[in-house]
């Protein structure tokens, strides 16, 4: 017979993840996505905090609908390859004695774009931002890898400037898939940031996919008309009219940062000039000085 | 095991059926005895002949995965049963003599006397509760049988007296069950994580075969897990 205690503890078995045995303890959820839980946790063997982010389901065990097992380990795979300041390090993966997957990986502390956009930072704060996020997406195209799910949500900044770019559970790996735009057939992505070849499910995506996505995350950070026209080009229908990759974007904010011409905006004469006055503020304000003392001492020398 | 249940095969249908009065005879039997407040003797005749009726008339090929769980649906084809045969006051002739399943009376009786039974308010939870219970004595007999089979009969030694322990304070430390099983600590842990690992598979295999569709599968282990 199974007592009352018995079933409150074979139950208790089934809702959260079993780290006996471990060398981790559980602490808290910080947050729940799609695929997993990810916990706070103390790494007793190193003594430090770390994040682990487990299946939270036992349903994979019987393969009725499979996937978010495979998932995890995917993207457990792929951040280890992607060794980058701006993706987040994964220091273990592994099977709990429960059966269910995980991976730890650092624990960043700090907030979420979304969030951090929405207190009092300036334009410039904001771009440095978007391009260190633009770098660390670049640099996973270069290694073969397609986010395919970029959005503020997956972007943390960290207390001291840190950006780390996480989620990358839905990336296509064109290293193990080549040519795979989606993969099993499935439209990942999250609407709103989703490219419309994504969204379709389109064989042939491919990187540009994240430049859209980075193009409409372009247009929650400012509305100067040529960054408007920047994220207007980034986040074109039709993807061979975008920025062909991610550093040609960074590059077009990058000068708009610099004060210079930006590639995707045609300017009228007088924002140019009044641009370029911006731009060269001091010079012109030292020949405007040495201009009027110039004159002035003419007139007053006068013969 | 629901999909199976409408086979027109006969052996298909029967095999379903068996699994499916396992997995439910004990919470039925007790549905009854508390909400219907029978007898322990008339209960077990219901018991049976619920599941009689439920077999020549198919009762369960009408089942809509997609309008109400299975174990909500059966308990609402209990409760109009139940409620038929009360007003036609007619035991004998629900189930006659035909002994369709295996009722222990005792082994039921006793359960219920360890579960308080008059704090029962709310039915469909007491009736979940009870489904739940079932399931995991099958998946704990399932474990026991795998464990002995593989010469593994410690494994479910320390299942048995740790996790299936009747109360807290009755748990033993694995330091105890270290000394009891001739094992050291480290394989105290081992094996109880693997016995768990184990339950825990044949708990899902078992509900799998409970559910008529992936969907449903999914709603149950969500509830299970959540």
């Amino acid at each position: 017979m199974i007592s009352e205690p018995a079933l409150n503890r074979l139950s208790a078995m089934f809702r959260g993840p079993d780290v006996s045995g471990t060398r981790y303890e559980l602490v808290s959820v910080l947050g729940r996505g799609g695929m997993g839980v990810v916990y706070l946790a103390r790494d007793t063997a190193l003594d430090r905090e770390v994040a682990l982010k487990i299946v939270d389901r036992l349903v994979d065990e019987t393969h009725a609908r499979g996937g978010n097992a495979s998932a995890l380990a995917h993207e457990a795979r792929i951040l280890a390859r992607l060794e980058h300041p701006g993706i987040v390090p994964v220091h273990d993966f592994g099977e709990l004695p429960d059966g269910r997957l995980f991976y730890a990986m650092k624990r960043v502390r700090g907030d979420r774009l979304d969030h951090w956009m929405t207190s009092d930072r300036d334009l410039a704060e904001r771009l440095g931002v978007f391009l260190r996020v633009c770098d660390a997406v670049a640099f996973a195209h270069a290694h073969g890898v397609i986010h395919r799910d970029l959005k503020p949500e997956n972007v943390m900044v960290g207390e001291f400037g840190e950006v780390l770019v996480l989620d990358w559970g839905v990336a296509a790996d064109l290293a193990r898939d080549p040519g795979l735009g989606t993969r099993d057939s499935q439209i990942v992505g999250t609407p709103d940031f989703m490219a419309p070849e994504q969204a379709r499910g389109d064989a042939d995506a491919d990187h540009r996919v994240d430049v859209y996505a980075l193009g409409v995350v372009l247009e929650t950070i400012g509305d100067a008309a040529p960054l408007v026209a920047i994220a207007r080009k980034a986040r074109s229908s039709d993807a061979s009219a975008r920025y062909q990759d991610v550093r040609a974007l960074a590059a077009d904010v990058s000068r708009f940062l610099a004060g210079r011409a930006v590639g995707a905006h045609r300017e009228r004469l007088v924002d140019r000039l009044g641009r370029v006055g911006r731009r060269y503020r001091l010079p012109i304000l030292l020949v405007l000085t040495y201009l009027v003392v110039r004159v002035v001492l003419l007139w007053l020398f006068r013969v | 095991m629901v999909v199976a249940i409408r086979s027109p095969r006969t052996d298909v249908r029967r095999s379903a059926f068996d699994t499916l009065v396992t997995a439910y005879w004990k919470p039925v039997f007790k549905y009854v005895r508390l909400k219907w407040h029978a007898t322990p003797e008339d209960a077990a005749d219901l018991t049976q002949a619920f599941f009689l009726r439920a077999f020549e008339k198919d009762f369960f090929a009408s089942f809509d995965p997609s309008r109400a769980r299975f174990r909500t649906y059966l308990r609402l084809c209990l409760d109009g049963f139940v409620s038929n045969a009360r007003k036609a006051d007619a035991r004998l002739k629900r189930g006659g003599a035909v002994r369709l399943i295996s009722i222990d009376v005792g082994e039921a009786e006793r359960e219920l006397r360890h579960q308080a039974p008059n704090a029962v308010d709310d039915f469909d939870a007491y009736f979940h509760r009870e489904w739940l219970r079932s399931l995991f004595a099958s998946a704990a007999g399932r474990l026991r049988e795998a464990c002995v089979a593989r010469g593994r009969e410690a494994r479910f030694a320390l299942f048995e007296q740790y996790d299936l322990a009747g109360e807290d304070g009755e748990r033993p430390t694995y330091a105890e069950l270290a000394r009891r099983l001739s094992l050291s600590a480290a394989d105290v842990t081992n094996e109880l994580a693997a016995a768990r690992r184990e339950f825990r598979r044949l708990v899902m295999e078992a509900l799998r075969e409970q559910c008529a569709t992936d969907e449903e599968f999914e709603a149950e282990s969500r509830a299970l897990t959540a």
